[in-house]
């Protein structure tokens, strides 16, 4: 009986020309762009200089931060009236004010003041600017000979030590290999948990669920034979995933593939489970296509996936716990970049098995075979 | 005119009979603009550190102390060997190893070679290399410490930073702008869209048509109620961040009301071009979801910067209406700039508001096949 709902399931899935197109497309498209838009590196930020100096020591200053790949300095103008106009038109993000007299009274009296202003509409933007860029001012303040001379005269040869930091598992901070797995967790999510929702609530307004209604099928018959068709879509459009990041990144995950499918068994699950309680309780498609997403919003922004959840305040990291994505874009990124094994990651397993029966069990009770 | 008001009517009723998607509609924007104000920080809180030392001399250990003390580092492991840091990471138990290697305190002082290793988990990008800055940070201020043994004042160039229009560096300021759009667009392109085709699907579509009202009159009246819960959707979604979230409306309220019928006049105008195009519900909620709401979500600037993209992806963004709206909002919203700074933005949205009704009323099926 079951296999006949399952094939039931499948034909009509597919007399949609736009599911085959969605599903080729889709994940193709996802893991090509998204994690080329979705970065939050800093780089390029259009600086405009005020050097009300122009002395050898504020050109050399000028030259540094030109060397860096953070910025690139945009314009030079004679007041700070005309460097906040290119901020308002948007033509610069900080502004570098040098004052009169920059070279003479730093040697003279030893400590001089620069003034950093940055546009921070964009928090991030701006506090990161700001900050490499004071990172770079005092890397060149300790070159200054005359910072150098002043140490000498105190008698004592500068003692100093070299910070060499290195990153394991992504030396050039790639942010890509970043995000592409938690991409794929993304792709999963969407297709895994929209498709079902939109399923059952689509029968109930075509009037086709009421026919089912009738024929001795069972509840869990029934939630099984859709989910069932989801399962094997999730799994292979996964693996179709995992094939497009080979060949448009060259990323291979350095830990088991057979970890990352026992883990993908399980999420699909959750997440299908999830969508058809939604399709339960939702009346029109419209009603079930909204709850879906307001859910998966929530969900996906709080998991972790563009953002570290350590960022949260302490109240929002304990919602997390009762979000599924977080479980598995965690076992994603540590199986995929870092090669941890299953047996580390048993305690994720149990988790996400944990949310598979609660929310499955919850499918199958919610359903109620009379009217209403 | 009565009978299009009684066609107005209607189109109210069957919105607003609706509570769940009423109740989303209005809550939807909230949740969202808390989620962004909270949840999408990089703000680091707190380091988790592991500690190699091979010299266990006086310096490393007053550095390590220094680690120690600052509140936003937690020693947690004192390794002994290599062999364990790759385990440790893999086990996500630190962010950041410092190994001090041989003979560091005598190599500061006579031959100039000392070195600090740090190995930070680079699986997590962003946060990795600001780990790094942290610990660079403190280790530059030591080295500053024991060089100017006289206690004096900073040597050298001082900053001061000023944050601009955001002095606390609220995250709110820069999201409201792209809730609000992302709200506007869901109201107007993706709920219509679904509307419309819906009525085709169930077949009440043929009897509206077959009622003697104009048919550019039956979708003029379909858009009302739209138009309508956009209306209350902005002024809530003002409200909220104004009183609730102090997001400062710095600009002129007039321009910013032109700013956003234009946007909903735009956004409903590709609802409708959407309708055409499809015959059933699941594709237009699979359209306006997949090729209207994800690309505005990624590429309008509304949560990444639209500066950090390459070449082809900004160029993709001229084309999403929202790109615009967000950019205007965010000039008047909180620069505060006056209507002249907007202009390119608003030649854009007009642009692309006539095409898609003209495309739409191209389009346009009077009769069903």
């Amino acid at each position: 009986m079951l296999k006949y709902l399952i094939i039931k399931e499948f034909k009509q899935l597919f007399r949609n020309s736009f599911m085959p197109k969605l599903f080729l497309i889709m994940p193709l498209a996802m893991i090509g762009i998204f994690p080329w838009a979705a970065n939050q590196e800093i780089k390029g930020l259009k600086i405009a200089i005020v050097d009300n100096d122009k002395s050898s020591i504020s050109m050399k200053l000028i030259q540094k931060i030109e060397a860096s790949k953070y910025y690139t300095i945009t314009s030079y103008v004679q007041t700070h009236d005309q460097a906040m106009k290119s901020i308002e038109e948007g033509k610069a993000d900080v502004i570098v004010e040098i004052p009169i007299n920059f070279e003479k009274n730093l040697i003279r009296q030893g400590t001089q003041t620069i003034n950093i202003s940055a546009n921070s509409i964009n928090g991030i933007k701006g506090t990161m600017g700001n900050s490499y860029l004071i990172g770079i001012i005092n890397d060149f303040t300790s070159s200054l000979k005359t910072y150098q001379t002043k140490i000498m005269t105190e008698g004592q040869t500068a003692q100093t030590f070299t910070i060499k930091p290195y990153y394991l598992f992504n030396p050039r901070l790639d942010y890509k290999i970043f995000m592409v797995p938690a991409i794929m967790v993304m792709l999963l999510t969407l297709i895994s948990g929209f498709l079902p929702a939109l399923n059952i609530v689509g029968e109930k307004e075509k009037g086709t669920l009421e026919q089912i209604n009738v024929t001795p099928v069972t509840r869990h018959m029934f939630i099984f034979s859709k989910l069932i068709p989801y399962w094997i879509i999730g799994l292979v459009l996964f693996f179709y995933a995992m094939l497009c990041s080979k060949i448009i990144y060259g990323l291979v995950p350095v830990g088991s593939i057979f970890t990352l499918l026992i883990f993908a068994v399980v999420y699909i699950a959750v997440i299908s489970g999830f969508g058809l309680i939604i399709s339960n309780y939702a009346g029109t498609m419209q009603q079930a296509l909204l709850l879906i997403f307001f859910f998966m919003l929530i969900f996906i922004l709080t998991s972790g996936l563009f953002t570290p959840i350590s960022s949260m305040p302490q109240w929002m990291q304990y919602i997390t716990t009762i979000n599924p994505l977080k479980y598995f874009i965690e076992v994603m990124r540590m199986v995929y970049l870092k090669g941890s094994t299953l047996l580390t990651l048993i305690p994720y397993l149990f988790s996400l098995l944990g949310f598979a029966v609660v929310l499955d069990s919850w499918a199958i009770v919610s359903y109620k075979k009379s009217a209403k | 005119m009565k009978q299009f008001i009684a066609f107005v009517k209607k189109e109210f009723k069957h919105i607003f009979r609706d509570r769940i998607t009423m109740l989303i509609l209005f809550i939807m924007p909230i949740v969202m603009i808390m989620l962004f104000s909270y949840a999408i920080s990089t703000e680091v809180k707190n380091i988790n550190v592991a500690v190699l030392d091979y010299s266990n001399d006086y310096q490393t250990k007053k550095i390590i102390e220094e680690i120690r003390n600052n509140k936003y580092f937690t020693i947690k492991y004192y390794l002994h060997s290599q062999k364990e840091i790759i385990e440790l990471f893999q086990k996500g138990k630190v962010n950041v190893v410092i190994v001090f290697p041989e003979n560091f305190s005598e190599n500061m002082i006579h031959t100039q070679d000392a070195s600090i290793q740090l190995i930070a988990d680079g699986t997590e990008a962003n946060q990795a290399s600001m780990y790094v800055n942290y610990v660079q940070n403190i280790l530059i201020k030591y080295l500053q410490n024991i060089n100017n043994k006289g206690g004096k004042v900073n040597i050298g160039i001082i900053t001061q930073s000023h944050m601009l229009y955001n002095p606390q560096s609220k995250s709110a300021y820069n999201y409201v702008p792209g809730v609000l759009g992302m709200m506007l667009l869901l109201i107007n392109a993706m709920m219509s869209s679904i509307a419309i085709v819906r009525e085709r699907e169930r077949g009440t579509m043929e009897m509206l048509l077959a009622s003697p009202l104009p048919p550019i009159y039956i979708i003029l009246a379909k858009a009302m109620p739209f138009f309508t819960i956009s209306s209350i959707s902005l002024i809530l979604i003002f409200c909220f961040s104004f009183f609730i979230i102090d997001v400062p409306i710095a600009g002129s309220v007039f321009v910013l009301v032109i700013l956003c019928l234009l946007y909903i006049l735009t956004s409903l105008a590709m609802g409708l071009f959407i309708s055409n195009v499809v015959n059933n519900q699941l594709s237009a909620m699979l359209i306006s979801g997949m090729v209207l709401m994800l690309p505005t979500m990624l590429l309008s600037g509304m949560m990444f910067p639209i500066e950090s993209m390459p070449e082809i992806l900004q160029d993709i963004s001229y084309i999403i209406p929202a790109r615009w709206f967000i950019s205007a909002i965010r000039k008047i919203m909180i620069q505060g700039v006056g209507i002249t700074y907007i202009m390119k933005e608003l030649l854009a949205l007009i642009i692309m508001c006539v095409v898609y009704i003209l495309g739409s009323l191209k389009n346009f099926k009077i009769r069903l096949e």
